[in-house]
């Protein structure tokens, strides 16, 4: 370990985390316009050409908020709390790879990922797992039944949809051989994972956005039934950190998301084409990468335009009922379709998507089973 | 000095006084975080001894799973805050007698093998089994296949006694 290895990890930590607040900046606006889009309105567009200064300006209004600490609440967790939450959304995307083509800089090989360890996966696993201190102590530290309740909601809700979440990246692993996040892009060549493994797909979603709290999942901050959650104490710029922390989620989800099922950076070659090719040679990959996760989040914010917020012993009866026993046959059906893949003929690798579409299928059967409305059920 | 080693220093004493802050908070949820902390230490300890699987997985069950359950069982209970003084008065002494018997016989095990043998060395052959997860899974379900379905069961058992214990049967009142 030499000085010029850790301050290229420096460097590239900063840039990333840089990117990340401007990202979430940005992501505000994109979702303001994107919703007004979908409910025929205009949204924000008067700071600005079409309302770009307007995350600005709603930055500034923040830092002059007063900041606020509610009576006999507990000073040392109420300030700390939105540091907890928003760190593990800085962080879990350390190990993402952007692209494959590394770069000389200052007679430097410089790769396009902050930190490549064989245990990718089960890093982003265990930062997932620590995410949800952050909320359950802005809850609790409020002295406030409102926020307690929305904290506690919190944990019961992200600790359930860990399960499922975790599973999915088991049937990643499987396919790819590997829990290097690098191995699993590069194994994507043949194939995105999205093609092998759909239903995995859609549980991995399903998945992280009630982890990230996001409709129609968002229970920790329900307002009719919470004021608003965990965060009712909170103003100003403490506020403005769980906010961001929320967004950053949405970002880093995409991103792994991104990774495991998209072909991370893969995509068409753009090398040979004259004059730019050289240099879209480095950056196609970060370029590719940039698309997707842009793709990916209007795909969260169609849905939470689209559907309204799921009741809370639906969520848990859907997390545990359906979701859990669902992802445990997925990793039955892939197991079982790498093994006559190797041993009998390689297009059985194709029985994988098949059988998981079908067990996806029976899922939906048994959702409509249990936790449809029954007619004089509130006996 | 090389970075290892003072990053091992730094850990240890991060380690020890997150125990001590465990054991000397009065306030219940304080005391659970400590131990988080404490977790978080011993998972940087098994990184730095080349064992990155059992780090992750040292933060993601009880970093992440069971410290939860903890944090949330307190603050469910509203025990959050401990009465001042000893409940059990008795305990403290036996508690010293107990940790000095403890102290003496692990000062005596490290001297013994400090004059035996050389001390502290780490176990070459087996850190390598750890660095990779291949490896280690081959390991785990080939040598030990037995004692680690046994306890997957011993786990399964617990499990079922859990919600039988607390199910209510159909007509119970609340």
């Amino acid at each position: 370990m030499t000085l010029g290895n850790v301050l290229e990890w420096l460097i590239k930590g900063l840039v990333w985390v840089l990117i990340l607040l401007g990202g979430f900046a940005y992501l505000t606006y994109y979702e303001r316009r994107a919703l007004a889009r979908i409910q025929v309105r205009i949204g924000p567009n008067r700071a600005g050409p079409f309302g770009l200064l307007q995350p600005i300006a709603d930055a500034i209004k923040l830092v002059f908020k007063e900041e606020f600490i509610p009576a006999r609440a507990d000073k040392l967790l109420f300030i700390l709390a939105p540091i907890i939450t928003l760190t593990p959304a800085l962080v879990i995307t350390a190990v993402v790879p952007f692209g494959n083509e590394p770069f000389l800089l200052f007679g430097r090989t410089i790769t396009w990922q902050i930190a490549d360890i064989n245990v990718g996966v089960l890093y982003i696993m265990s930062i997932a797992s620590i995410a949800v201190y952050g909320i359950v102590l802005a809850g609790w530290s409020s002295n406030n039944k409102y926020a307690m309740l929305g904290g506690l909601r919190s944990t019961a809700q992200m600790i359930s949809y860990e399960l499922a979440l975790g599973l999915s990246f088991v049937t990643v692993i499987l396919l790819a051989g590997s829990t290097r996040m690098i191995d699993i892009v590069e194994a994507q060549r043949q194939g995105w994972f999205l093609l092998l493994q759909p239903v995995g797909m859609a549980i991995f979603l399903i998945a992280t956005l009630a982890e990230v709290n996001r409709a129609p999942f968002d229970m920790p901050e329900a307002e009719q039934e919470l004021a608003a959650g965990y965060h009712s104490e909170y103003g100003g710029m403490k506020f403005a950190l769980l906010f961001m922390a929320e967004y950053d989620k949405m970002i880093a989800i995409c991103t792994i998301a991104a990774a495991l099922f998209f072909g991370g950076y893969l995509g068409p070659d753009l090398s040979g084409l004259p004059v730019v090719g050289g240099f879209l040679k480095y950056v196609q990959g970060p370029i590719y990468m940039f698309l997707k996760v842009f793709i990916l989040l209007f795909g969260m914010i169609w849905v939470r335009a689209t559907l309204p917020r799921i009741r809370y012993d639906r969520l848990m009866a859907f997390g545990w009922k359906i979701l859990l026993p669902l992802s445990l046959a997925l990793i039955f059906v892939t197991a079982c379709g790498i093994l006559l893949a190797q041993d009998v003929d390689p297009l059985f690798r194709w029985s994988i998507p098949l059988a998981s579409l079908v067990a996806g299928f029976l899922a939906i059967l048994g959702m409509y089973q249990t936790l449809r409305r029954k007619e004089h059920a509130r006996a | 000095m090389d970075f290892t080693l003072i990053l091992f220093i730094i850990l240890a004493v991060t380690a020890v006084a997150t125990a001590a802050g465990l054991l000397l908070s009065r306030s219940a949820v304080y005391a659970a975080l400590f131990l988080v902390l404490n977790f978080a230490c011993v998972a940087v300890f098994y990184l730095i001894l080349g064992a990155p699987f059992v780090a992750m997985a040292q933060v993601t069950v009880y970093a992440g799973a069971i410290m939860v359950l903890f944090l949330f069982v307190i603050m469910l209970l509203g025990v959050e805050k401990l009465p001042k003084g000893d409940v059990l008065p008795w305990q403290r002494p036996l508690a010293i007698v107990a940790a000095a018997i403890l102290l003496a016989e692990a000062g005596f095990l490290l001297f013994e093998r400090a004059r035996t043998s050389s001390l502290l060395a780490l176990p070459g052959a087996e850190a390598n089994t750890m660095d990779s997860l291949r490896e280690m899974a081959t390991v785990l379900f080939n040598q030990y296949l037995l004692p680690f379905e046994v306890t997957s069961i011993l786990l399964l058992v617990a499990m079922v006694g859990a919600i039988v214990l607390t199910k209510r049967e159909k007509g119970e009142p609340a």
